[in-house]
């Protein structure tokens, strides 16, 4: 329970924190500080166990699925990281009470940080790389929240912006990276991925999977090319470049590294890589931080090229420089971390950072500038300090190198260069800063010393540098062994922590570089002046440039695309499916199948032609609106004969009512619209039109001529053969819609009742004036109810209504059913509101539609479920015989209830629709009234 | 006869498209209409031509195939439907921009060339 407990605990402080910050900013300092200590208490018991060897694992289920678990696991190299990650977050925490002034959002800072602190312990103490991979991000997300925290300045804006998306698109190729080893190894528990090491190593995939892991550690610890974010990062609030971007954050690539060591380290390929971006961002961060005339700007290069150094010692691949690699994560986090916040004082104190100003502050803060001195001389690598240590064991390891012929040289070159530039750089800011002249033109003059206890976290700091530079073995040697053992599992070399190993090749280079470094400073006029001949460039500028470039791109792209015309749009969907579809067709190369044509008889030759040529009418004269309402009338009919012709009876019958209630649909609504389209497209674009129409409709020709001639086989002998003894009904059709494939019909009587909702709400609160004449000019007829259609349509209704009783109950049998019964009473409805208009109607037939479509679903619904109360499946059906008095013999399937659903649905729907259209008008139900009375 | 059917279909859907692709909302819903005349005797035709062959136990030698038939049954039903929203749609357009452009504003004017070199050279 323990470790889950360390991870959440500081979430939930950041929910708590900014409920102190009315308290002042003690208050919420000490508030912040509570999930820390708690997190050491908690973690103190396991320190035996993790001495002996052991590791702590607590594990709970979340989608096991997805082979994702809330898994925490706590080993030598977690408990090292995450002693960091509490101790130096408590340090900051004290300092950011200092730091940040009374007005600011102390609230939001706080409660980030501890967001912060939990995302990185999680990353630490996760056992599942999914779960890890969460935290990962999350950090990407609360560091770009911190580090734009002075959201007034556009720079802090635009660093955070460069980091997250740095970071973010690291995280995602570390992603995947986790996700193929997850699918190597058949599991994202930790364990079980570092014992399958050799697999994966094996496996085809490792290089990508390996390539990917390693772009998310290197963007995250800012390797070269990816190094450019980290100093743009320093906008930051400087406890957040102490914390975030100098001790932990940017180490959570190392940790990556660390921690999938034994999985992944070990070929060729990680050396190379590992070891080469390391080294490149060792030297070119060494040689940056050298020219930097700001502060922090010279600890961001400094930094950099630490993590250079450490990625170096893990790309080596042996178990030495792993260790030398965990021991200098520590001392660096130590020195650099103390480096960034005496740098926040002094700028805290001065209002600058700019060294060129900044001089001979030995004078005004000596206790400051001792601090600082001892933290930069350990960043130089000085003895009796803890940089000199590490450095010692790096440049061991560079020797050791076996790399062939000259490149032998290589690494301790660099690592000699690399050493060089930083004691120049570390000289720099020693002397420079305390000593150099006076101060020129600062901000807050005189500068004094900052709150005692704004020095206190340096203090410690630096304290740790000296005992671990002195006294290695008794205080930090436990931590790294057992960090060490777990990075290496288990298999830790032979080392020495001494202060000196005797005379011999290392130290050497440590003298090499400690005077050449200084000599260096010495002479950095020189170099500067050779510097300044480069034109160096503004990695933000760029950034900014490649992101405005895209979004530019991407925006000119949507306005060619989505420009807001829906006839551009159709056109363009039109396209693509033609073009989509013409590859295959043309590579299937089949037009005319085997089977050959049938014979043609002449009464469907001739109402093909009379289709054919409506159809085509329909299109050339559909400025007469009217008139291409017809001919499209005249289109549907004949199709409705189609499917009477080629041994479709109820698709016949359902035609045909559809047909007449879609034509009276768009009759209505052509009354409220012009009657006549205008001609508003130029010829080019009809010509373009009708190209595309004649390859849509050649399209469709062909591919229906290359079906209709292919022999075929279908699954319908099943329907065929089962329907009567199965389903209880002969009507094969009705059968499939009513009991086999009845789920089916259930879901598109609901989409039906859906649309007419849809219609019913759309138009609720719409009126519409319809035009006062056609578009001739005719006034419409004064008589809009005409006697003799009103004296016929009334005994109709009961005849229609018979015919439709008839056609419902013989449907199971018989060509029918609940679509075409349902659809024949709504056209006698629908003549009635034609015939007497809506006020008359409604007030002889008081139906609520809605209810009536509602009914219709509870109908179809009940019937569906009535088969759970006899032990069977949704929709199970059952019939049986009784015998009417008339009627005789009588066969009655349970599906009849359905099918009664159907047939209430469909009423109530088109009924809806239609009434909703005819109620528009506010003038044809004044008239009606009138009518009526 | 499968020519001829073939000819249909291929005529219903260069109407459809023709009149889907024009920039008022009346003739874009007749389009759509012919569209789904089209598509649902492509689908039924799946089922091949037969003649006489209703799929009703008992009253032919051979069937003719029900599945497609049961498809398109519903098919014309929901057809109507959207039909009908899509009416309904374009009548609201009609009433809320007093215009019955498919655009749902005055008439989208097609940019000149020059106005179009103008948008990428930006």
């Amino acid at each position: 329970m323990s470790l889950p407990l360390v991870v959440l605990l500081p979430f939930l402080g950041a929910l708590a924190a900014p409920l102190f910050a009315q308290g002042g900013r003690t208050a919420i300092a000490i508030a912040s500080s509570v999930p820390a200590l708690i997190a050491l208490a908690a973690l103190y018991p396991h320190w035996q166990t993790l001495a002996d060897g052991g590791v702590v694992l607590h594990s709970y289920e979340w989608l096991p699925a997805l082979g994702l678990s809330f898994s925490f696991r706590l080993d030598g190299l977690s408990l090292l990281f995450a002693l960091l990650i509490l101790i130096i977050g408590l340090l900051i925490i004290l300092y950011s009470r200092y730091y940040l002034k009374a007005h600011e959002n102390v609230g939001k800072f706080y409660a980030l940080l501890l967001c912060f602190k939990g995302s990185m312990l999680g990353i630490v103490l996760s056992s599942n790389l999914l779960l890890m991979m969460i935290f990962w991000e999350l950090t990407s997300l609360t560091s770009f929240l911190l580090i734009s925290f002075w959201t007034h300045k556009q720079d802090a804006r635009r660093g955070a912006r460069m980091a997250l998306a740095v970071t973010g698109g690291g995280g995602l190729a570390l992603l995947a990276g986790i996700l193929i080893i997850g699918n190597i190894v058949g599991s994202f528990e930790l364990d079980d991925v570092l014992a399958a090491g050799d697999q994966i190593k094996a496996h085809a995939l490792y290089p990508v999977a390996l390539t990917l892991v390693l772009l998310g550690a290197f963007t995250k610890s800012a390797q070269f090319p990816f190094h450019f974010w980290l100093p743009h990062a320093m906008q930051a609030p400087t406890p957040v470049s102490a914390y975030l971007h100098s001790a932990t954050m940017v180490k959570a690539g190392i940790f990556l590294m660390a921690r999938l060591y034994p999985a992944l380290a070990g070929t060729e390929q990680w050396f190379y890589m590992v070891s080469f971006t390391g080294m490149a961002t060792l030297l070119l961060g060494a040689y940056i931080a050298m020219f930097k005339h700001d502060l922090k700007g010279l600890l961001a290069y400094s930094t950099v090229s630490h993590l250079g150094l450490i990625t170096l010692l893990f790309g080596m691949g042996t178990e030495l420089a792993a260790v030398a690699a965990v021991f200098h994560v520590i001392n660096h986090a130590t020195f650099k971390a103390s480096l960034f916040m005496a740098a926040g004082i002094i700028d805290h104190e001065t209002g600058t950072r700019d060294m060129r100003r900044i001089n001979g502050l030995w004078r005004y803060m000596p206790h400051t500038a001792t601090l600082a001195m001892v933290a930069a001389s350990s960043m130089a690598g000085v003895p009796l300090l803890n940089g000199f240590l590490s450095k010692e064991m790096f440049f061991a390891e560079a020797l050791q190198l076996n790399l062939p012929g000259l490149w032998a040289w290589l690494p301790p070159i660099v690592a000699t260069l690399a050493g060089i530039f930083a004691v120049a750089y570390s000289a720099r800011f020693i002397h420079d800063v305390f000593f150099n002249g006076k101060p020129v033109d600062l901000p807050i003059y005189p500068p004094h010393e900052p709150p005692r206890y704004m020095k206190f976290p340096v203090e410690i700091l630096v304290f740790a540098c000296i005992m671990v530079g002195i006294f290695p073995a008794v205080s930090v040697g436990p931590l790294l062994y057992m960090a060490a053992s777990a990075t290496l599992g288990g298999n830790v070399p032979d080392y020495q922590l001494a202060i000196v190993h005797g005379f011999n090749l290392p130290l050497l280079m440590s003298f090499v570089a400690f005077f050449g470094g200084l000599l260096m400073y010495s002479q950095r006029q020189r170099f500067f002046n050779f510097h300044a001949r480069f034109r160096e460039i503004d990695e933000k500028a760029v950034f900014e440039a490649i992101i405005s470039r895209i979004v530019d791109l991407a925006n000119r792209f949507t306005a060619r695309v989505e420009n807001g015309s829906l006839q551009r749009y159709a056109m363009l969907l039109v396209v693509s499916v033609i073009a989509v579809a013409a590859l295959p067709l043309i590579n299937l190369g089949i037009f005319i199948g085997e089977s050959g044509f049938s014979p043609v008889d002449w009464p469907t030759a001739i109402l093909a032609g009379t289709l054919i040529l409506c159809a085509i009418a329909t299109a050339v004269m559909h400025r007469e609106r009217f008139y291409a309402l017809v001919l499209l009338s005249v289109v549907g009919l004949i199709v409705a004969l189609a499917f009477a012709r080629f041994s479709a009876p109820d698709l016949a019958m359902t035609q045909l009512s559809v047909e007449v209630v879609t034509i009276v649909l768009l009759m209505l609504a052509l009354y409220y619209m012009p009657s006549w389209t205008p001609v508003e497209t130029s010829n080019g674009r009809r010509f373009r039109d009708i190209v595309i129409a004649l390859a849509a409709g050649t399209g469709m020709t062909l591919v229906t001529l290359a079906m209709l001639t292919q022999p075929f086989t279908s699954i319908s002998d099943f329907f065929l053969e089962n329907s009567k003894p199965g389903g209880g009904g002969t009507n094969v059709v009705n059968v499939i819609l009513v009991d086999f494939r009845g789920f089916d019909t259930l879901g598109e009587i609901t989409v039906l009742a859906i649309a007419a909702l849809g219609i019913y709400a759309m138009l609720k609160h719409t009126a519409l004036t319809p035009p006062p004449g056609d578009g001739q000019g005719h006034p419409w007829t004064r008589d809009a109810y005409p006697l003799m259609l009103r004296q016929i349509a009334r005994p109709m209704l009961p005849l229609a209504l018979m015919v439709s009783a008839f056609i419902f109950l013989r449907g199971h049998n018989m060509p029918g059913g609940g679509f075409i019964a349902g659809l024949i009473t709504s056209v006698a409805l629908i003549l009635q509101y034609i015939a007497s208009g809506m006020i008359w109607t409604q007030d002889r037939i008081p139906l609520r539609y809605h209810n009536v479509i509602g009914l219709g679903l509870l109908f179809a619904t009940i019937a569906g479920a009535g088969s759970f109360a006899f032990g069977y499946p949704f929709l199970t059906s059952t019939f049986g015989y009784i015998t009417w008095p008339v009627v005789g013999k009588f066969e009655v399937a349970s599906a009849m209830v359905f099918d009664l659903g159907v047939y209430l649905t469909v009423i109530g729907a088109t009924l809806l629709a239609l009434v909703s259209i005819g109620r528009l008008s506010p003038h044809s139900a004044i008239k009606s009234k009138k009518e009526s009375a | 006869m499968e020519l001829v059917f073939a000819l249909v279909i291929g005529a219903l859907t260069a109407s459809g498209v023709y009149l889907v692709l024009r920039a008022r909302t009346f003739p874009v819903v007749v389009g759509l209409t012919l569209l789904s005349y089209g598509v649902n005797l492509f689908l039924f035709s799946s089922g091949r031509l037969a003649t006489g062959q209703q799929p009703v136990i008992g009253t032919a030698a051979n069937y003719s195939d029900p599945l497609p038939q049961a498809l398109v049954l519903t098919a014309i039903v929901i057809g109507f439907a959207m039909t009908a929203f899509v009416v309904v749609l374009s009548l609201r357009n009609l009433a809320d921009n007093e215009d019955d452009h498919v655009d749902g504003q005055k008439p989208y004017k097609s940019p000149a060339p020059e106005e179009e070199e103008e948008v990428t050279g930006k």
